[in-house]
């Protein structure tokens, strides 16, 4: 077969794909002109000059939790930074919690025992058709603003003091012996990585198997262990204690991060639970006999057969419950927790007026946040996909 | 000779049949078991007693003001008094029937919709689709036929949270089919375009989102030119909807068969009848629980027009929980907008599970 030559014709669907294509390339450039110079215009009406030098200039407000030294004659940049690291601590403290939470609820309700069944049912049932913000609402109004204050706190063996103002604990700083047992505990993992390597040599080899979990532990114990004996204590603790109105010493977390991280560890473990139900069901009960039948007991079944399969289906859309959670970390605005959205987006677009750098900024660091995320867990789910020979 | 005369049949053992039996298998199998169980009934005592103390029996049900709420339980007179600010937000009182009327249109026009036997529902669906929005609109913004205008910075409450989800799920549906087929568009310029704005949106949260259409929507316009809040925050909401709407639609499109493409293009169908008559009508129907999904989603979502300041039903329960004269309600505000998001969500869900089962038309062998 050959083409017959012929002229442009738009009955020709190459001619007519070039063409739409074209189009569509003309029509956005198009329309990003069309944004970019009523931008401009406006913004030479309203005076403001575009650019982000306002980032080096001084702030001059007050921030309820930095996690980096900060006075209010800091720079708009260390505001953004300390914003960013507000919302990964808030992000990473949820991730892990509403996970531990979330595979268990999960399991709960795969459960055999009906009450767990039933209980873990509500649970989510309840939670995940709630709106998260509304949670982060209650937790912060209806529950934490209305704790007593600081003097009626709710007090657990003196070191513990919760009130309205937060969680006060006791705060930890470096005592003589911090260095020797930072290196101890490099050593230990390091001792783990080679003798679980070891192992499972050996077991490849000979099919002896070894007490790896114990043998882990042990080391992880003894070395640090040792450390402590022989150069003391690595952190020292200084308690908290009530001086006037509130509590002076010690470490403290504001109330709006514990309703902010409260709130979205309940409402995305409701989610990851369902995750890790659909993720084992999915494993068939052929497998589970299979197993059986070649004489494992039920924990290696379990941890060699069940959950490293289920964890395929598990992963991807886990993936995106930790995306959703880092998104709705910005939910923080709602109670003024500082974070990106609220801190920056908030507080410091109100001040400067420089709308679209400081949004472009904003999108861009979730973006980032988003991009990093889905490639960690993209990496991790190829390490574990099932290679087919 | 006698026969031989069989004795009855024992009964099962107690241990094997009726509550017992279940007690057993179910609660009580091993010590493991029988443990749980005991931490849960714990778990249930904790929790259940209190709730049911405050919000019911030692709750406060008749009055007018704070000083009705004499009972230690949950003071409902609050929800009471303020109900109407709830479901309506600042509507004006005399002309909350319109808003009703709308819903009681809404309820009867789509009722068909659901009925399976319905003749021509595509086109019905269509036409409702059409006309609705056009009559809501009238009806709730007025300025027509001699209705007093009610500008839409006095719209809130749950009908504020509703129009604000139903304009987002119905704007953002087309938009999503477009950007679903662009993505999957052999064309390299649309494909690029469209997993740019997919992939965009779906990277942002939807708070920024709004502080974007609040802030920065007034810049990107001609001088002059200017949208009213909501508005903005709707253009705000379809755009990010239509991303998540499009990767919904894609799974669909990815689910049918390479066959159908060929067969349609076999029929001698272009491109866009290919789509209309043969991929999109299969595509679609297999997605319709996803799009519930992500409708439940945004209807939760809504609740983040709080930041830019529209008075949603959240909103509201926030302003009114901090009003003087109602100080410390806050959680029984929260408690009932929790119950009314609740049974939406969950309603939604449930008819999202029973429309999974029933379009499951067994393709399955």
């Amino acid at each position: 077969m050959h083409n017959p030559p012929r002229g442009l014709s738009l009955s020709d669907p190459r001619v007519r794909a070039w063409l739409f294509q074209i189009l569509t390339i003309i029509f956005v450039v198009g329309l990003g002109w069309y944004l970019f110079h009523n931008t401009q215009t406006n913004l030479q009406h309203r005076g403001i000059t575009s650019g982000f030098d306002f980032l080096e200039r001084s702030a001059g407000f007050g921030i309820a939790q930095h996690l980096i030294p900060y006075t209010e004659s800091d720079s708009y940049a260390r505001v953004f930074v300390i914003g960013l690291l507000n919302t990964l601590l808030v992000t990473f403290i949820g991730i892990v919690l509403a996970t531990l939470l979330g595979f268990i609820i999960g399991v709960a309700r795969l459960s055999p025992n009906w009450m767990i069944n039933k209980l873990a049912t509500v649970y989510v049932e309840t939670f995940r058709n709630i709106p998260p913000l509304l949670q982060i609402l209650f937790w912060y109004f209806a529950v934490f603003l209305t704790l007593p204050g600081p003097r009626g706190s709710i007090n657990i063996n003196d070191t513990f003091f919760i009130s309205n103002r937060g969680l006060n604990m006791p705060g930890a700083s470096a005592a003589e012996g911090f260095w020797p047992f930072a290196v101890a505990v490099l050593l230990a993992i390091a001792a783990v990585v080679f003798m679980v390597r070891w192992a499972n040599r050996r077991f490849e080899a000979t099919g002896e198997p070894f007490h790896k979990f114990w043998a882990a532990l042990g080391l992880l114990l003894v070395i640090p262990g040792l450390s402590v004996l022989l150069f003391g204590n690595p952190l020292s603790w200084e308690l908290p204690e009530l001086k006037g109105f509130n509590f002076a010493g010690g470490w403290v977390l504001i109330p709006e991060l514990l309703a902010l991280t409260l709130a979205l560890t309940i409402y995305t473990a409701a989610f990851i639970a369902e995750i890790v139900r659909s993720g084992i069901r999915s494993v068939s009960h052929g497998q589970t006999e299979a197993a059986r039948s070649l004489g494992l007991r039920e924990g290696p079944t379990l941890r060699k057969v069940i959950i490293p399969q289920a964890m395929r289906v598990i992963i991807p859309p886990l993936t995106s419950q930790y995306l959703n959670l880092a998104k709705n970390s910005s939910l923080a605005a709602g109670i003024g927790y500082p974070e990106m959205v609220s801190l920056f987006a908030g507080t410091v677009l109100n001040q400067t007026g420089q709308a679209i750098e400081v949004i472009a900024i904003t999108m861009s660091v979730y973006l980032a946040i988003s991009i990093s995320i889905s490639l960690l867990m993209n990496w991790y789910n190829k390490r574990i996909a099932l290679i087919e020979r | 000779m006698s026969t031989h005369v069989f004795k009855p049949d024992m009964p099962p053992p107690v241990k094997t049949v009726g509550v017992v039996a279940w007690l057993r298998a179910n609660l009580f199998s091993s010590w493991l078991n029988t443990l749980l169980t005991l931490f849960a009934l714990y778990l249930v005592w904790l929790i259940v007693p209190p709730l049911l103390q405050w919000s019911i029996f030692d709750a406060n049900w008749v009055g007018t003001t704070r000083a009705d709420c004499t009972k230690e339980g949950a003071c409902w007179v609050f929800i009471q008094q303020r109900f109407g600010q709830f479901m309506y937000g600042y509507y004006p009182t005399e002309l909350r029937w319109r808003v009703d009327l709308t819903v009681w249109l809404a309820v009867i026009g789509a009722a068909p919709l659901f009925i399976s036997r319905f003749p021509r529902k595509a086109v019905y669906g269509l036409c409702f689709l059409v006309a609705y929005p056009i009559i809501a609109y009238t009806l709730l913004h007025g300025g027509h036929f001699g209705m007093t205008t009610v500008p839409t910075s006095q719209w809130g409450g749950l009908m504020l949270t509703l129009v604000i989800a139903t304009v987002g799920i119905v704007g953002a549906l087309p938009l999503g089919i477009l950007l679903a087929l662009g993505r999957r568009s052999k064309m390299p310029a649309v494909k690029v375009v469209c997993v740019t704005f997919i992939e965009f949106w779906r990277g942002v949260p939807l708070i920024t989102v709004l502080f974007m259409s609040s802030v920065m929507l007034p810049l990107f316009l001609p001088e002059g030119m200017s949208f009213d809040k909501l508005l903005r925050a709707m253009i705000g909401v379809i755009l990010f909807q239509s991303a998540y709407i499009a990767e919904v639609v894609r799974g669909g499109l990815q689910a049918i068969p390479k066959g159908q493409y060929e067969a349609a293009a076999a029929m001698g169908l272009g491109y866009w009848r290919a789509m209309g008559l043969v991929i999109l009508p299969q595509a679609l129907k297999l997605v319709i629980p996803g799009i519930v999904n992500t409708f439940i989603a945004l209807f939760k979502d809504t609740s983040l027009v709080i930041i830019i300041g529209l008075f949603d039903l959240l909103n509201s329960v926030k302003q009114a929980a901090a009003d003087p004269k109602w100080l410390g309600m806050a959680t029984e505000g929260y408690v009932f907008a929790a119950l009314v998001f609740w049974i939406f969500c969950f309603g939604m869900s449930r008819y999202s599970m029973h429309l999974e089962r029933k379009l499951d038309t067994g393709h399955k062998r």
